[in-house]
């Protein structure tokens, strides 16, 4: 995106074009839905007493990042360089300037301004998956507020913001998001689930997903979405965009694929599970490489991302950090393959600098640029996450208690269950009624008459 | 009377059921249940990682039915649960010392 379109046309105003606004208007919408969808990809997976909390953390952090957004985020990330590349300034802060004649680009600024704000929120949401059914609600919300200050505007400005130092003096390229969103989540992830520990039981109590229908509704809406936001990140409804949608389809069946052929090898059968979690280490990995690839590129990247990820969600095993939804095996593992990958698939007839990969005669140039570019932003990403962690665990808490755990936190924090489906209990409807008509009355001894002879 | 309970496998409830009502048992209750015996469970495996799963899901019968009839019914379960494979279940009986129908107020064997 913005890696590829943006400073050429910042450099050059031009005129709005309709077919570019309407395109990234329902783009926004898409990539807006993700967020919802990765509630459902993640509801499903864990149990089922906290299911709701896993919910509630996704779209709480649409409302919070949004405010965060337009109150400073936006300006911070996007606004004009304060010097060297690091941060904008805070000219734009509550959107200050912007009018809908502003253009960014051949598109409204105000519609590129919320394109944004959807990756921003769902990089925060994603975060969320390393840290199911034990995190404290308010340390969450207070959480999402800081880190997208804090992380993600810098990071976004880095690779994305006018005279960001990652495209302009490193030259590393990240199209839709490689860098910002999934390298930087899943370091994120890592880092809070270190200071939040494991969850109580983790590696002794079953905690298999408890609702895979669920899961697959997730990763249905998400790779949706996706289109939306690859090909929006051409910013415009050109040909870029084309090849970006199609190079997306590509990377999410090879990586589909390919990590359920390594689940019928390794463990016996193929699963539903390691399918929608295959689609996503393949989108994943074509996020930072969608525009800058050809479609072969595109297969190659998917597939080494389906292979790679599918061993890597075993890590957390080995090492004994609970990842608990796997954000760093197939949100940083994904997102590292797809960057550096880049280095070898890079196709001129794309690239906004006519950049080459290995493959199309680069030599190792970008490859070692793309590679810098993943470390930085990972220990970058990791050490303040770590950080802003720590220190709202000091203070206002960061994890539930033990007893709001065990308890389930939907209960404990949200005073609601997902779920009613026996016939007995506290909130079913039979007991309701028994509450409406209490004691004996003709009005009741008619049907429960009718039910006993249907048995006699 | 005699309260005669099964444990067997979920897919053998309907021949089960089917072999009573042609017996002409007149009632019987059915629960959904976790257990292990010698089956003990199976593994499932989720992104790679195993798990156990100790208690199988069982169906839980139960039957009261005159003395005469005890042991005849509990061949008839026997022999509509068996599969011949690990877990097919178990039956039992107790001596069940008086019974009501809600409905009517009978006791004993007219409640039946």
């Amino acid at each position: 995106m913005n890696a590829a379109a943006l400073p050429t046309q910042l450099a050059a105003p031009a005129e709005l074009s309709a077919g570019d606004t309407a395109w990234l208007l329902v783009a926004t919408a898409m990539v807006l839905l993700m967020t919802p969808g990765l509630a459902l990809f993640y509801g499903g997976m864990v149990r089922a007493k906290s299911v709701l909390n896993m919910i509630m953390m996704s779209f709480s952090a649409i409302a919070v990042v949004s405010l965060v957004w337009f109150a400073f985020g936006w300006s911070l990330a996007f606004g004009d360089d304060l010097g060297g590349g690091l941060i904008g300034d805070f000219g734009q802060v509550f959107l200050h300037g912007m009018k809908p004649d502003s253009l960014t680009g051949t598109v409204p600024s105000l519609v590129f301004m919320a394109f944004q704000l959807t990756f921003a929120i769902i990089t925060v949401a994603l975060i969320s998956g390393a840290i199911a059914d034990r995190t404290k609600f308010r340390g969450w919300l207070v959480f999402c507020a800081v880190w997208v200050a804090l992380v993600y505007v810098p990071i976004a400005h880095w690779v994305w913001g006018p005279n960001g130092w990652i495209r302009e003096e490193l030259g590393a390229l990240d199209f839709a998001g490689g860098l910002v969103v999934e390298i930087n989540s899943g370091a994120a992830g890592l880092a809070v689930a270190l200071v939040l520990g494991p969850r109580l039981g983790f590696k002794r109590d079953p905690m298999r997903p408890h609702n895979l229908p669920l899961v697959m509704l997730g990763a249905g809406l998400l790779w949706f979405g996706w289109f939306g936001f690859n090909a929006g990140s051409a910013l415009g409804a050109n040909g870029l965009a084309a090849q970006s949608l199609v190079n997306t389809q590509a990377a999410a069946c090879t990586a589909l694929l390919g990590w359920i052929m390594v689940e019928r090898k390794r463990d016996g059968h193929a699963t539903t599970f390691g399918a929608a979690s295959g689609a996503v280490a393949g989108l994943v990995a074509i996020t930072p490489s969608c525009g800058l690839v050809d479609m072969p590129g595109a297969m190659a990247i998917g597939l080494a991302a389906g292979v790679l990820c599918s061993y890597a969600v075993g890590w957390k095993h080995k090492f004994g950090y609970d990842d608990s939804l796997d954000v760093v095996g197939v949100h940083f593992v994904g997102g590292v393959v797809g960057t550096v990958l880049i280095g070898v698939f890079a196709w001129d007839a794309v690239t906004p600098a006519g950049e080459r990969g290995l493959l199309h005669g680069g030599g190792l140039g970008l490859l070692g640029k793309q590679i810098a570019a993943v470390l930085v932003t990972a220990a970058f990403s990791f050490a303040a996450t770590y950080v802003i962690a720590k220190v709202i665990d000091r203070t206002i808490g960061f994890r539930a208690s033990a007893d709001d755990e065990m308890r389930g936190l939907d209960l404990a924090v949200h005073a609601e269950t997902a779920y009613d489906l026996g016939s007995v209990g506290a909130a079913s409807h039979l007991s309701s009624a028994a509450k409406a008509h209490p004691g004996p009355s003709p009005a009741r001894a008619e049907p429960a008459d009718r039910i006993d002879a249907d048995e006699d | 009377m005699r309260l005669i309970t099964a444990v067997i496998k979920p897919h053998r409830l309907d021949d089960v059921k089917t072999a009573l009502q042609t017996f002409g048992v007149q009632g019987l209750t059915v629960t959904e249940a976790s257990g292990f015996g010698r089956q003990h469970g199976h593994t499932e495996v989720y992104r790679g990682a195993e798990y156990r799963v100790d208690l199988v899901p069982k169906i839980r019968l139960e039957v009261v039915v005159d003395d005469d009839d005890a042991a005849d019914v509990m061949s008839i379960i026997t022999k509509a649960a068996h599969t011949g494979k690990i877990g097919d279940g178990k039956v039992w009986s107790v001596p069940v010392e008086t019974i009501i129908r809600v409905r009517t107020g009978e006791r004993g064997p007219d409640a039946l």
